[in-house]
């Protein structure tokens, strides 16, 4: 059989989980990883993040509202999906999973940036026309209240909707790792590290889009980077991708020292099969060099001038971005090669355009860019923009006292 | 009241989710069946509505009344605990009313292939062939009869040859015989 090396089951020799599965822990790894940088300001009070605070929230969302549509694409029967939750099996995951994404997308996402961008909803709904005016009005819920008082309410609100947020985020990725996590038919997969290092690779993986997009956007908008928050960005990056990469360490050399009925497949799988997915791009390329290269930003910051760290955090960022990616692959399409025999393997062949191949995935890719695209004109994430826009309707009211 | 007021937004947004919630409580309600949960996570329903579909398969002891030649052939060889319709497909409507109803018989190059094309999944001493090598689409029947395919078996009664029946029985040459490919 084409593919197919030693012995295999006859259910093992077909891929099921496709590209499309590789895709979705890694869009809502980068909804949980945003989500923690926006936290990081909110929360724990990191000023010199602030102008990333929107920026990421609203990546966040626009990543959230893509995450389930490789799931969707993946089903033969996407019409049925509703179904988990009109009839959900509290033992399946996957169905609680559907509760923890909607808490996540409504009570907590939506809530907070609506929160924090109501008093720009408020003005835009009487500064604009037409259709965008029916927008705005749509989401100021019919509350034009923007007193100094009402504002403070939704300031101490927002703060507590982004505490509950934390944990909320853990959870939601958390939950992706689990569902792998908890496969105990699968010994690649089934480890209770799982949940854990899906979290901290997601959080590595939403700080680095946050950064590139940061600098990416602010470089389209012809403003100047704000270093501070660059530099501090990339310092939690690097501390987060060193927890991250010790557990992974960690999982390997347990799995080493274990040694148990897998491991001599598992190994040579990783010799192999893995051995570019995984030694070459997501252990040396995708970790080893961001982290020594954010290692000489941090120790020697000060030797190295604004543009050489900007290079070297961008380089660092799409590479941390690919690592992760490799991750998920070596985990969603590793944990399928090998044959639970542990007597032979597979291949999988990605195909191009068909509704589970490259196409589709890339498409699904592009698409929260552009989510993102239409959130950034609804709601302007600059300091600037919205200062100007809150300013002409001070303005405007001091003129036309009682308007 | 002043508070009331100043928090009057966050209520309205609480206000869309009981609003939401109760849209999807309505829906729920016209889109899970009835009889959901009735005994399990499944259409309780379903089992009166499974119990009063017509019933299709004879079962093979009501086929063994009449067809005691074919159980003869059968217990001589590897098929003896092959179930009748596992091959002729569903008989209730012959076995009800066996002059009216005649099942045709099933094309062999095509059904004997279903468990016999080769797979490295099968247990090495199941007989196992690639179909297309080993008779290249003639019926599996001109040479092996289907009740007792043993090879050297009569291919039209499946009668074993005298020595095989008197306790010499060659060892089938996996070769010819279909052996593990």
């Amino acid at each position: 059989m084409t593919g197919v090396e030693g012995y295999m089951y006859p259910n093992e020799i077909t891929l099921y989980w496709s590209v499309l599965i590789v895709l979705y822990p890694y869009i809502t790894g980068l909804v949980a990883g945003a989500f923690i940088l926006a936290s990081l300001e909110r929360v724990f009070r990191v000023e010199a993040v602030k102008p990333t605070y929107r920026l990421a929230l609203l990546t966040a969302l626009a990543f959230l509202i893509d995450a389930p549509l490789p799931l969707q694409l993946h089903l033969g029967h996407p019409e049925r999906s509703p179904e988990m939750y009109f009839t959900p099996h509290a033992t399946s995951a996957m169905a609680m999973f559907g509760y923890v994404y909607l808490w996540y997308l409504m009570a907590v996402l939506v809530f907070e940036i609506w929160l924090d961008y109501r008093r720009e909803i408020v003005v835009r709904s009487q500064q604009t026309k037409g259709l965008l005016r029916l927008i705005y009005k749509i989401m100021t819920l019919g509350s034009s209240n923007i007193s100094p008082r009402s504002l403070h309410i939704d300031e101490k609100v927002g703060w507590v909707v982004t505490l509950v947020g934390i944990p909320s985020a853990f959870l939601l990725h958390g939950y992706v790792g689990f569902i792998f996590g908890s496969i105990k038919a699968n010994p690649w997969w089934s480890s209770p590290l799982m949940p854990v290092v899906f979290i901290f690779s997601a959080m590595v993986s939403g700080v680095a889009a946050v950064l590139l997009l940061y600098m990416a956007l602010t470089g389209l908008r012809k403003h100047t980077i704000d270093m501070r928050c660059v530099d501090t960005i990339a310092m939690y990056m690097f501390y987060i991708f060193i927890i991250d990469f010790s557990l992974e360490m960690l999982d390997l050399i347990h799995r080493v020292y274990e040694a148990d009925e897998s491991f001599r497949s598992l190994d040579f799988m990783v010799h192999t099969k893995l051995y570019f997915s995984q030694i070459v791009i997501q252990i040396f390329i995708g970790t080893l060099v961001p982290l020594v290269l954010l290692f000489i930003t941090q120790v020697w910051k000060h030797a190295l001038n604004d543009i050489v760290r900007k290079r070297i955090y961008v380089l660092c960022g799409s590479l941390i971005l690919i690592s992760v990616f490799a991750m998920r692959w070596n985990v969603v399409i590793g944990g399928q090669l090998f044959s639970k025999s542990f007597l032979g393997y597979t291949t999988y062949k990605l195909e191009l355009a068909t509704r589970e191949g490259l196409l589709a995935a890339i498409g699904l890719t592009i698409l929260p860019f552009l989510f993102l695209w239409v959130l950034i004109k609804l709601l302007p994430p600059w300091s600037d923009e919205s200062a100007q826009a809150v300013a002409s309707q001070t303005r405007r009211v001091a003129v036309v006292p009682g308007d | 009241m002043k508070f009331l007021k100043d928090a009057g937004h966050l209520f309205r947004f609480a206000g869309l989710f009981v609003l939401a919630f109760l849209i999807f409580l309505v829906v729920r309600g016209y889109v899970v069946p009835k009889t959901f949960g009735e005994y399990g996570h499944y259409r309780g329903a379903t089992i009166v509505e499974i119990a009063a579909r017509p019933v299709k398969y004879a079962g093979h002891q009501v086929c063994e009344n009449c067809h005691t030649d074919v159980v003869a052939a059968k217990n001589l060889g590897q098929h003896a605990h092959v179930n009748c319709e596992a091959c002729h497909g569903p008989l209730a409507n012959h076995a009800n009313d066996p002059a009216s109803v005649t099942p045709a018989l099933p094309d062999t190059a095509v059904l004997c292939a279903r468990c016999h094309t080769a797979s490295a999944a099968k247990p090495k001493n199941f007989s196992q062939v690639d179909p297309a090598d080993h008779s290249g689409g003639v019926p599996c029947q001109t040479c092996h009869n289907p009740h007792n395919p043993t090879p050297g078996a009569d291919p039209a009664t499946g009668a074993m040859p005298p020595a095989a029946t008197a306790g010499t029985h060659a060892a089938p040459d996996p070769k010819t015989a279909g052996g593990a490919k």
